[in-house]
């Protein structure tokens, strides 16, 4: 126990606040190691990020102040940035909700069977997402001649004559690329929503039925949802951050650059400036608005959620 | 057969089991069957690759797909077998050393109050709401800076510092009993023996969830810029390389998405239920 010495003045804020920082040596000896990594590799790269979106770097000569340039380009100049930023919204806006709302109802349908189809059905729709190129898989599905399953399958059936060229065609691009993300978005937050279901107190079930809850919508309602508001948050924070960084799938699928940019995102324009093109000063520009609109969406979209059930 | 739980069959209706078992059996085909086929055609030979209707299970069973896949692997002047190397490497000391460091971290900021832990873990939480694309250039710059380009390092220590890890294992541990702590504490056991002796053997879930997550990352890695030689590639990258090029290589593209995809599809398997009990403690509030 510490004594304060009779006659000793009280220690003043500072010293307490030093006090307590020297009790804790412990805890920061051991969050040491992750804190040193998580500084290096994520903190202090969103603030260099933002420093470099105002220069021009090549990684050769020393950075180039030059102010705004960089984002008056952007917005301004660059069309393509334009079309990637619009590509980005639309498959953010659908892939984030639907995919969202998927990995809830699937998670909250497979809740009400038995162990062991729960387990198989969890497999089944969350392997997707963690089967690494798997997903390569719908290049032969989409592939553009009569071979593809989906041209094949449509022509069998008389629904097209000839074959569409899904992964070419300016048309057909977003479409494809909003299908594969889909069949890929059952992740982290789809198990997070299972077990959230998972230990939703029974006891409230029945509770509710003598209340008068009739159906399993009300009981959806009124009992489910509002037991599991923390999954509920967590899943969307995945789903959003997920959403508005799609550049793998429509890359590998499409191409890169995709026909007319069909296919472009934010980020694949980012890594066509950082890792091609080397103007890193340029490719920050895009990772700070990027990071501007991820952040935005999640802290607003987690206001409304937590008026869910108030 | 009963499909259902004996319990919990409050306000339910035939009519409703039944549109619920068509829902999920729809889009439970629609998810396996990139899967399924992705297995199948590995298997399949080349007639049978382009039959349509595509044949769920082949008829005549061939490895001709993976030797395809060994003859162009035999013409890289990189033996297979460093790809692999590099892979495992990779992987094996990523994952351990992200369980371990990233538990460490959450062993106080979900037990104990001291002057910064709030403010850490908000920024832990907050890093969670941007995808890791956002900092790959001031990366790239950084590893380059300290010198870890074109080693495994450069793969490796980002990965550690997976913010995501850290949430899900603080989350867990806050659930573990302050009474098991206190009384450790009483018989004198120091923080770190308290750490390795008590608090990891019991969140071991929260292990294979942290492992699951970071191997399947790892696992796929291609190295990217960050990793140029030839000789230290991954895995991933060879493959990808050999998958290059279109329809006339399905074959081999599925054996190559074959390979990538068993190992973690296995590894969830074996640790599903743990795996889940994880994420019932990561609510967000």
């Amino acid at each position: 126990m510490d004594q304060i010495k009779v006659g000793a003045p009280p220690l003043t804020k500072r010293q307490l606040m030093w006090k307590k920082i020297k009790k804790s040596r412990d805890y920061y000896i051991l969050m040491a190691p992750y804190a040193i990594l998580f500084f290096t590799f994520t903190i202090i790269p969103v603030i260099m990020s933002l420093g470099i979106s105002f220069s021009y770097f090549n990684l050769l000569e020393p950075p180039r102040f030059i102010g705004l340039d960089n984002y008056i380009k952007l917005f301004l100049e660059d069309d393509v940035f334009i079309i990637a930023l619009k590509n980005t919204l639309i498959l953010a806006v659908v892939t984030g909700p639907i995919s969202y709302l998927l990995a809830f109802v699937f998670a909250w349908l497979i809740n009400e069977l038995r162990p062991r189809l729960r387990s198989i059905l969890t497999l089944i729709f969350y392997a997707p997402s963690i089967s690494g190129n798997a997903f390569l898989m719908w290049l032969l599905i989409f592939s553009g001649d009569v071979h593809g399953y989906a041209n094949a399958f449509l022509i069998k059936y008389g629904i097209i004559d000839s074959p569409i060229l899904w992964l070419k065609d300016p048309d057909y691009i977003m479409l494809v690329i909003i299908i594969v993300q889909l069949w890929l978005s059952l992740g982290v937050s789809f198990l997070a929503f299972i077990a959230g279901l998972q230990n939703v107190d029974r006891n409230l079930y029945e509770a509710g039925a003598i209340d008068g809850i009739r159906n399993r919508w009300q009981e959806l309602w009124y009992i489910t949802l509002p037991s599991m508001k923390p999954q509920l948050m967590f899943g969307a924070v995945m789903q959003i951050t997920t959403s508005l960084a799609i550049a793998q799938v429509s890359m590998q699928l499409v191409g890169f650059p995709s026909v007319q940019y069909a296919g472009h995102t934010i980020v694949t324009h980012l890594i066509d400036y950082g890792t091609i093109r080397f103007d890193l000063g340029y490719a920050s520009a895009i990772a700070t608005v990027l990071f501007i609109i991820m952040m935005t969406t999640n802290l607003i979209v987690r206001q409304i959620l937590r008026k869910v059930g108030d | 057969m009963k499909l259902f739980k004996k319990t919990r069959r409050l306000n339910r209706t035939l009519g409703g089991d039944i549109l619920l078992f068509l829902v999920l059996a729809i889009f439970g085909f629609f998810s396996a069957y990139p899967l399924i086929m992705t297995a199948s055609n590995a298997f399949k030979p080349l007639d049978e690759l382009f039959l349509f209707p595509p044949r769920l299970f082949p008829r005549n069973l061939t490895l001709d797909n993976f030797r395809d896949l060994s003859e162009l692997i035999g013409n890289s002047w990189v033996p297979f077998s460093r790809y692999f190397f590099n892979t495992i490497l990779i992987t094996a000391l990523g994952t351990v050393g992200h369980v371990l460091i990233a538990s460490m971290a959450a062993f106080p900021l979900a037990k104990y109050k001291f002057p910064g832990r709030g403010l850490f873990f908000t920024l832990v939480v907050y890093s969670l709401m941007f995808a890791p694309q956002v900092t790959a250039t001031p990366n790239y710059i950084i590893i380059s800076g300290i010198g870890l380009i074109d080693t495994p390092g450069a793969i490796i220590l980002p990965a550690i510092a997976s913010s995501l890890g850290l949430y899900l294992m603080k989350q867990f541990m806050t659930q573990i009993p302050d009474e098991l702590i206190e009384s450790a504490k009483i018989d004198g056991a120091s923080e770190y023996r308290i750490f390795f002796q008590i608090v990891m053997p019991l969140v071991k879930p929260a292990w294979l969830t942290l492992i699951i997550l970071l191997f399947q990352r790892l696992w796929t890695t291609d190295g990217g810029s960050f990793i140029f030689s030839e000789q230290m590639k991954p895995l991933s990258y060879a493959l990808q390389q050999i998958a290059q090029g279109t329809i006339e290589r399905a074959g081999t593209i599925a054996a190559v998405s074959f390979i990538m995809m068993i190992v973690p599809v296995t590894f969830f398997i074996l640790s599903q239920s743990r795996v889940v009990e994880t994420f019932s403690h990561s609510g967000m509030k």
